[in-house]
């Protein structure tokens, strides 16, 4: 689910574009290792992605779905040029074919690339080299994007968006079957990749094991008590972010900064908001490129 | 006169084991052009990659003097431009300009230097038009075009062409087999085309199983190894 | 396909195609963040910023028919969340996120449609982003075309075999074939990625893309980006203060 602009309240999006910045360069560091080698593979790897959706499964009823392969491209290429490839993926959707929002690439990259990967990946780390591979290889798939989508109904909720409890429902009965064939069809290509005995599949890092196993598991544990809350009192969830005024008509007081700088937004004569508003951007751009420096710099070495 | 290339008892096993190259000795001397013919999988693919160390195996390989080694690797890839077959894996970068300067680039040109003589390569192929179209644009002929020009922007002095015919029609071909007789450097053809091999080539050597079967002139090797796809349809009586 | 048309857009000659990337990188931003944080008066502000970038079609020279329903993929997603904003009982929530969301579409469609992704990411290039994610979006761009049109040719293979079979095969099948066929498809990417690094390292490539194009920030592209972001928020400013 790709959330576009316009539905994220600006608490959100600008937490999560800021959020995503170093865990984006983390894993640019990391999948690049000491040159740029490995670019056309994951460029090459991105395109097929995208070309791999127009081949279609048939699920039944005359209906049919399509991978989605954070996971694949994980147990393939290793979680961290896995979400590099992922973010790629996301800026050609955002920019090219207007899927997804551009202020809300943050939120749409935290989701699949960052968190939903390694939520995907944790299973297949635990138990993908021993008898259990190809249950974990299915668990990792449906938990990729299973992850993400519940990640994304909460990003939703969070800033405003109403939903009937029963949409809600539905929606989350719809992730769980998404889910299921996503595990599915990467079960079915890893094996027709096996079939080929090339050597495709990659061997479960040992060497980063234990901090992707906690990351990945943190993760499952939001997206599923995300999930579980706004399922179980979704008008709850509403009357929350009215009271604490997340939503777009309410105050804020939420004490991150740029909650607070959103509320004195509020408040202010035009011209101030006007200011505020460069300020804003300004800040944001100052810290990503702070950002992109340091890690940069340690890249250099 | 001494030889451009000079190969000394080649071998080249695979990760897999296969046997790819089994004792091969060659030599290309400057202005002339050697066909290269043999069955797919006879081992041509991999000898040309060896020209520019782009895989290494055993035996000695010395181009224009250098000893083909890690050290040696950038001077002679400056040395022998290689012209794969499929145009559309050599042209990746965005613009037909960038990518005819990606090689200047890589030799430490500054971006002056590196546009000018890709501009002068894309002149010396006849795509000056083209500079800032984006390849996937382009026509197979063109792509083939453009990337000669980015092989010829690094003034190689050896060219290696390897199965440049396919994907082109007839009148492609030609303009193409024109192109490169009207290149002064000493050239490798890798085909199956015997007519370019006939065009192009001086001599001609014979793979068969990662060795050098047969060498000589084009016609010589073409009948020695019956390597024609001309059918002889034997005179069939009639049945009257 | 898509890209193709955003291609031939790209390719205009118009003063809005000749601007640096980044000065109407940073306009389109601002723009994106205007609409996002305006709230009381939005319906107002999106008229008005409407009719801003209906302007900037126009000066682009861009069929503004086409740009407008291009925009429009971005709807089917909007109108169901409006559907279930509406079904809850905040109608106000439900305009605001399909006019929200369609003019952000658009002002990221007019942007992209008047500056080809790879000048983009150069444009990208002296901030915080990556160059290394850069440079793979940039490949994954170059050959989106390429592997897409293999795709479509092994599911016309795929289809041709189902048909000369005579017979409808079973779901099953179909599943395991379809796999079969995605497997297939990823192997013939991964040699390809392996052949495009080879023609990198046979010109030369030491393991760092070095960049040919130095872009010029010139005076006029600063007063465009002064002249947008004033627009921009000017415009917002003052229906603001007049509600």
């Amino acid at each position: 689910m790709h959330i576009p602009d316009g539905f994220l309240s600006t608490p959100v999006w600008a937490t999560l574009d800021l959020a995503v910045v170093p865990a984006v360069g983390y894993f640019a560091r990391r999948a690049q290792g000491l040159e740029q080698s490995k670019v056309p593979l994951l460029g090459v790897m991105g395109a097929f992605v995208f070309a791999a959706q127009m081949i279609n499964f048939p699920v039944g009823v005359g209906t049919s779905g399509h991978l989605i392969g954070a996971a694949l491209l994980a147990y393939t290429l290793g979680p961290a040029a896995a979400s590099v490839v992922l973010t790629a993926i996301l800026v050609v959707q955002a920019l090219v074919f207007q899927d997804g929002g551009t202020l809300a690439l943050g939120a749409n990259v935290l989701n699949m690339a960052v968190i939903g990967l390694l939520a995907g990946y944790l299973p297949y780390q635990i138990w993908g080299g021993g008898r259990w591979r190809r249950p974990a290889i299915f668990l990792g798939a449906m938990l990729s994007v299973m992850v993400s989508a519940l990640l994304a109904l909460s990003e939703l909720l969070v800033s405003g968006v109403a939903m009937p409890a029963t949409a809600l429902r539905v929606s989350i009965g719809l992730f769980m079957i998404y889910g299921l064939l996503e595990g599915a069809i990467t079960v079915a290509v890893l094996g027709a990749l096996e079939s080929m005995n090339v050597g495709f599949l990659r061997v479960p890092e040992a060497s980063v094991s234990h901090r992707f196993k906690w990351v990945g598991l943190a993760a499952i544990l939001l997206a599923t008590f995300g999930a579980l809350i706004a399922s179980a009192y979704p008008d709850g969830i509403q009357r929350l972010t009215s009271e604490i005024g997340i939503g777009s008509h309410g105050r804020l007081r939420i004490s991150t900064p740029l909650a607070n700088y959103e509320a004195a937004f509020f408040q202010s004569g035009w011209l101030r908001k006007a200011a505020a508003g460069v300020a804003g951007v300004v800040v944001i751009y100052g810290v990503c490129a702070l950002g992109g420096r340091i890690l940069g710099r340690q890249r250099g070495k | 006169m001494d030889a451009l290339i000079d190969v000394r008892s080649l071998c080249f096993r695979y990760d897999d084991g296969t046997v790819a190259l089994d004792g091969v000795d060659f030599q290309l001397y400057p202005g002339e052009t050697v066909a290269i013919f043999g069955a797919n999988g006879s081992g041509k693919t991999t000898f040309v990659l060896h020209l520019n160390g782009l895989l290494m195996g055993g035996g000695a390989i010395t181009i224009c003097g250098n000893a083909v080694n890690k050290q040696n690797l950038s001077r002679v890839r400056e040395k022998v431009g290689v012209v794969f077959q499929d145009s559309e894996m050599q042209l990746f970068m965005p613009t037909v300009l960038e990518d005819v300067a990606f090689g200047p680039l890589n030799l430490g040109l500054s971006r002056e230097e590196a546009s000018e003589r890709a501009l002068e390569a894309l002149k010396q192929v006849g795509m000056s038009g083209c500079a800032a179209r984006a390849p996937y644009h382009l026509s197979a002929g063109e792509k083939k075009r453009v990337a000669v020009a980015g092989i010829l922007a690094m003034r190689p002095e050896i060219l290696v062409l390897d199965e440049p015919t396919t994907f082109l029609d007839p009148p492609g071909q030609r303009s193409l087999i024109e192109l490169f007789e009207s290149l002064p450097q000493a050239k490798i053809l890798v085909t199956h085309d015997v007519e370019c091999a006939r065009a192009l080539a001086h001599r001609a050597v014979f793979f068969e199983k990662g060795r050098i079967r047969g060498e000589g002139s084009v016609e010589d090797i073409v009948a020695r190894f019956n390597w024609d796809r001309t059918v002889i349809r034997r005179p069939t009586s009639s049945r009257h | 396909m898509h890209h193709v048309v955003l291609d031939r857009w790209g390719c205009g000659l118009s003063p809005v195609h000749r601007r640096d990337p980044r000065a109407k990188m940073l306009a389109a931003l601002i723009f994106l963040v205007a609409l996002a944080t305006s709230h009381q008066s939005y319906l107002a502000v999106s008229a008005v910023y409407f009719a801003l970038l209906v302007t900037a079609i126009f000066a682009a020279g861009l069929p503004p028919a086409a740009v407008l329903r291009r925009a429009a993929l971005v709807l089917p997603f909007s109108l169901v969340f409006a559907a279930m904003s509406v079904a809850s009982g905040d109608t106000t929530r439900a305009i605001s996120l399909v006019v929200k969301s369609y003019l952000s579409a658009l002002v990221v469609l007019v942007l992209v449609s008047t500056t080809p992704l790879p000048q983009l990411l150069g444009g990208l290039e002296r901030t915080a982003v990556p160059r290394f994610l850069l440079l793979v979006v940039q490949f994954l761009y170059r050959y989106l075309f390429v592997i897409s049109e293999e795709a479509q040719h092994m599911r016309a293979a795929a289809a041709a075999k189902g048909g000369s079979m005579g017979r409808v095969i079973s779901r099953r099948r179909h599943f395991g074939a379809a796999a079969g066929a995605v497997g297939v498809l990823f192997a013939r990417s991964y040699a390809r990625a392996e052949a495009i690094h080879l023609a990198m390292l046979a010109r030369g490539f030491a393991g760092h893309f070095r960049p040919l194009a130095k872009s010029s920030f010139r005076k006029l592209d600063a007063a465009f980006l002064a002249g947008a972001v004033a627009a921009i928020v000017l415009l917002r400013a003052a229906i603001e203060a007049w509600t």
